[in-house]
């Protein structure tokens, strides 16, 4: 069993989690994933790597509670376990090479944008971190964030920080301002990942993304999290995640990605059920 | 005086009709009397041809003899001397090809139903908890690593485990058995059955740890130099799924059958919502090859409520590399073969999903490479098959991550271990390999032979290294 030996609510939707797995932290670099499952019934759900410490043996998962699995593994509290968690999966990110680089956020995005930046900075990268929330009021990790890079941008969809816009604009902005970029990092959902490699696709700059497709085993074993990049069908569990986001088939992944749409909101209604006592059927 | 009836001793199975549309196992057990008269058929040939086509050699002939004398337990003993898995192997081994394809009875009529009588003998066995009594091993205290959980990892590590041997099995998902959980479904073999199997390894000593990705959670190496293990035997499977290189493959609902019968067996997809992971499948299925898997995917299709099913593929019925009676029992449950038949492109609609499916027609051309004949596409035969799901089923090559994160580890230029076939020992000292790792997809009881085989030569290799 995986203990959870932190927890920290980060905001109204997302939380931050310390798990007891030494074999995973003893081996884990930034850019990995694990799988969890948070009970007998459960999913498998893939989740990027937040951090490690390979002394205490824990690993650290930043997540919103948006699905029936992440809304269960939100309501489990210190001390709780957590049945399955193996890892870490995929192919570490590869930074070496590089002297500037921005690393952007957006959405989801900003809990595994922050480590990324963090392990870029650590590694004597001149990192700019951008990132964007609905409000301030949903701002998250904002003292680590300012940690972990040289220059950090907080954007706003309602303005309410002073810096109303996107995070690809606000890329855009930089690009264009002149701040060389060896390469750009984008993470979030997979829509701000496309806009965020259109951006940079005039200006020829390295985009590298991290896929996060729908994935089962997480070791090559389903191709479930086939993704089409430069022509060619890669697995994002053993392939990647980290991919060349030019040369990614946005279209396809997107709508891949939202195959189980229907069962998907039938189990969080489920899940919504299981809090408040109501009983209901589904068809 | 034997049974000299010429065939077999029917065994019950659900109507077709009904069990197309449940999950229940399709066979059922021998009642003692059936099993009674089945176990009067055997010959007890002194030179037991039966026992040559098994790739573990059970003492064939010795256990049906007990089962006929009436003692099912002593029967249960002798099978257990040579095999981790009676309950699997009696379900899901190609009997046909191995020891019933030597049997003396089939000459002048059906051989003896051994498949069904070990079976019989492994169920009343666990009925009874034989499988889980605890053996009297003298201890060794020399710690051994098996990877994966499969057949071929299952049976090595009982192997050893017989011999003294500490054995920890490292497994990669949450459940341990590998294809004979993740793979076969649970109307050919009940998912409670295979925990049965696993807990009477689990009775001899042998330790299992799930949730371990070798090469990635712990590599060989690491095995090897810091946790302890003085061998290690890599039983991980061929499980990387390959998809035809034709249009359409990234469309929604084109699946891998190993994507499709992981969330179905492993998941348990069909209980959904009772379970997390869901699955669904289109008004009608097509898929794509030929093998027990194609079989498997196909009858799991129909399970979940598909009208029309058909399985595509591009020889004909003689070439068919599934298991006579997988292929009998898809018919039966209404499965459509569509032979001859190759696709050349699967077609969506706007939002990517699948809408259809182009086939063109083949004939059988001269022999190729493999000695079957060639299949080669008749010109003008090109027509659009009406599906919504198509499961691509033609084949799985072994799973790269050991070979790349274990330094020197020789293999085949397509992925396979190389092994030295006679032991099962790889390039690296202490390091045996065997089952699908090795051989490309196979069958159940050739891995579980290839365990046997590295098993022993690794009892020896650890003998002379503390003799």
């Amino acid at each position: 069993m995986y203990r959870i030996v932190k927890k920290r609510v980060l905001n109204e939707n997302t939380v931050w989690m310390d798990i007891e797995a030494p074999a995973v932290a003893k081996h884990a670099q930034p850019g990995q994933f694990i799988i969890l499952r948070v009970s007998e019934n459960g999913e498998r759900i893939p989740l990027t790597i937040g951090g490690y410490d390979r002394e205490a043996g824990t690993v650290t998962i930043i997540f919103q509670m948006i699905g029936a699995t992440t809304m269960a593994l939100g309501e489990l509290n210190e001390g709780d376990s957590l049945v399955d968690f193996v890892g870490p999966l995929g192919r570490p990110s590869e930074l070496e090479g590089y002297k500037r680089i921005a690393v952007v956020g957006g959405g989801l995005g900003v809990a595994i944008a922050y480590p990324q930046a963090k392990a870029a900075h650590e590694s004597g990268i001149e990192v700019d971190l951008i990132v964007g929330f609905r409000n301030t009021g949903l701002m998250i990790l904002m003292d680590e964030m300012k940690e972990a890079c040289s220059n950090l941008i907080v954007m706003t969809d309602d303005g309410s920080n002073g810096h109303k816009g996107f995070v690809t604009a606000a890329l855009e902005e930089q690009i264009k301002a002149g701040r060389n970029y060896d390469a750009v990092i984008a993470i979030g959902p997979m829509p701000m990942m496309k806009a965020a490699c259109d951006v940079t696709r005039p200006y020829n700059i390295k985009t590298i993304v991290s896929m996060n497709p729908i994935m089962i085993d997480g070791t090559g074993m389903c191709g479930g999290c086939r993704v089409s990049v430069g022509g060619e069908m890669k697995f994002a569990c053993v392939d990647g995640p980290d991919f060349d986001g030019h040369l990614v088939d946005f279209d396809e992944a997107i709508r891949r990605s939202k195959v189980y749409k229907d069962e998907e909101t039938k189990k969080k209604e489920a899940h919504i059920c299981n809090l408040t006592g109501e009983v209901r059927t589904h068809a | 005086m034997p049974n000299m009836n010429p065939k077999k001793t029917p065994a019950p199975e659900q109507d077709p009709k009904v069990r197309a549309h449940n999950f229940l196992e399709v066979t059922q057990m021998y009642t003692p009397e059936q099993a009674q008269e089945e176990a009067q058929r055997c010959l007890n040939c002194k030179n037991a041809p039966c026992r040559k086509g098994c790739p573990v050699a059970v003492n064939i002939p010795a256990f049906i003899h007990a089962l006929a004398e009436g003692d099912e337990d002593g029967a249960y003993e002798i099978i257990r001397e040579t095999s981790a898995l009676p309950a699997v192997c009696g379900r899901v081994c190609p009997q046909e090809n191995q020891c019933e394809g030597k049997c003396v009875r089939g000459i002048k009529g059906e051989p003896v139903g051994i498949g069904r009588l070990e079976r019989y003998v492994a169920d009343r066995a666990m009925q009874k908890g034989l499988h889980t009594k605890k053996a009297d091993i003298q201890k060794n205290g020399i710690k051994v690593a098996v990877i994966g959980s499969g057949p071929a990892g299952l049976t090595c590590a009982g192997d050893l485990a017989k011999r003294g041997y500490d054995v920890t099995i490292f497994e990669a998902l949450h459940l341990a058995g590998g294809v004979l959980v993740y793979g076969i479904p649970e109307f050919r073999l009940p998912k409670a059955l295979v925990r049965e199997e696993i807990d009477s390894l689990a009775s001899m000593g042998v330790k299992i740890e799930r949730n371990m990705v070798v090469g990635r959670s712990i590599r060989v190496q690491e095995l090897m130099e810091e946790e302890g293990f003085e061998a290690v035997f890599i039983g991980s499977g061929a499980g990387l799924p390959q998809f035809m290189k034709i249009e359409g493959t990234g469309l929604n609902e084109v699946f891998s059958a190993n994507e499709f019968l992981t969330r179905f067996n492993l998941m348990g997809a069909y209980k959904f919502p009772e379970v997390d992971t869901p699955l669904r499948v289109g008004k009608n299925v097509a898929v794509v090859g030929g093998g027990n898997v194609a079989m498997d995917a196909a009858r799991c299709a129909m399970r979940l409520g598909a009208e029309h099913v058909y399985i595509v593929y591009r020889r004909s019925l003689e070439e068919l590399p599934a298991r006579r009676e997988e292929v009998h029992h898809a018919m039966e449950e209404g499965i459509e073969f569509k032979l001859l038949c190759n696709p050349t492109r699967i077609v969506g609609d706007e939002n990517g999903n699948v809408v259809g499916m182009d086939v063109i027609d083949m004939e059988l051309g001269e022999p190729d490479a493999s000695g079957r004949r060639r299949p080669v596409p008749k010109e003008g035969s090109e027509h659009r098959m009406d599906v919504q799901t198509v499961i691509m089923a033609i084949g799985t090559s072994p799973n790269p991550l050991i070979k790349s994160t274990t330094d020197g580890l020789a293999t085949q230029p397509w992925g396979g271990i190389i092994v030295d076939e006679e032991t099962g020992a790889t390039n690296l000292p202490g390091v045996y390999a065997g089952g699908d790792a090795v051989t490309g997809a196979a069958t159940v009881i050739l891995a579980m032979g290839a365990g046997k085989t590295a098993a022993a030569a690794m009892d020896k290799y650890l003998q002379e290294k503390h003799a």
